[in-house]
């Protein structure tokens, strides 16, 4: 029988980060995740991470790592950079499968974890398990 | 469409920080969807993007199944010499595409 994918839960996205962070200390801040509050159609959603740091060879953002909620599983990008980005700012395109909160969380050359989060309804779902 | 379209700026002063976008054709496919008939469409996507600036990497990205078909990156790059800047997309059955293009530093 037919049926849609089990959607990922809040809790299995806390996991996801928890194995990201080594169960370190996330603070809020630092980190700006922009994504529409709104959004007409989950099957294409753009979105930049941004995170305040001089992206010198001493002091830089290592990676970048973003998370859904509800989507089929929880991961959306890890994306890894250094002083020779100049810049910490990604921008990429996600599906979402449902009104949901994504994550951004930015882990620094000092080790330290930052996030981002921003609450997003979305009017069409991504065809993420519809029939074709 | 070409498999793989980059934009990197032609030229750049030493030390200017500039935008690289990066987009290449893949469906993207999640292994979440089914046909009418009831069989599992097995995932088919990109799952790693490297880019490299002078033989050194620069950003490097881990894709997952919620990432859009013909999947686009922006990111950033302090540009120092002229030199080339490599792109690479791997993932499932073998998906592999580069693509490069050369920045002058002046």
């Amino acid at each position: 029988m037919l049926g849609l994918p089990a959607l990922a839960t809040p809790e299995e996205m806390q996991a996801a980060m928890a194995r990201i962070t080594g169960g370190a200390n996330v603070r809020r801040g630092r980190v700006k995740l922009q994504l529409p509050p709104l959004v007409e159609n989950g099957n294409s959603v753009e979105f930049s991470v941004i995170v305040d740091s001089p992206m010198t060879e001493t002091d830089y953002v290592k990676a970048i790592h973003v998370f859904t909620e509800k989507n089929p599983q929880p991961y959306v990008i890890n994306a890894y950079l250094g002083p020779r980005a100049g810049r910490a700012r990604i921008t990429t395109r996600t599906r979402l499968a449902d009104s949901q909160t994504v994550h951004a969380v930015a882990e620094l050359s000092d080790g330290s974890f930052w996030s981002d989060s921003v609450s997003v309804v979305v009017t069409l779902s991504a065809c993420i398990g519809n029939l074709v | 469409m070409a498999d793989a379209i980059v934009s990197v700026p032609a030229s750049a002063r030493p030390g200017e920080v500039v935008e690289i976008r990066a987009l290449v054709r893949h469906p993207m496919e999640t292994g979440f969807r089914h046909t009418q008939t009831g069989e599992r469409i097995p995932r088919n996507i990109i799952t790693q993007f490297e880019c490299s600036y002078l033989g050194a990497e620069v950003f490097r990205a881990t894709l997952h199944p919620s990432i859009t078909a013909n999947p686009m990156l922006v990111f950033a790059l302090r540009a120092t010499f002229s030199g080339r800047i490599e792109f690479r997309w791997s993932g499932d059955n073998g998906f592999s595409v580069t693509e490069s293009a050369t920045i002058s530093v002046a």
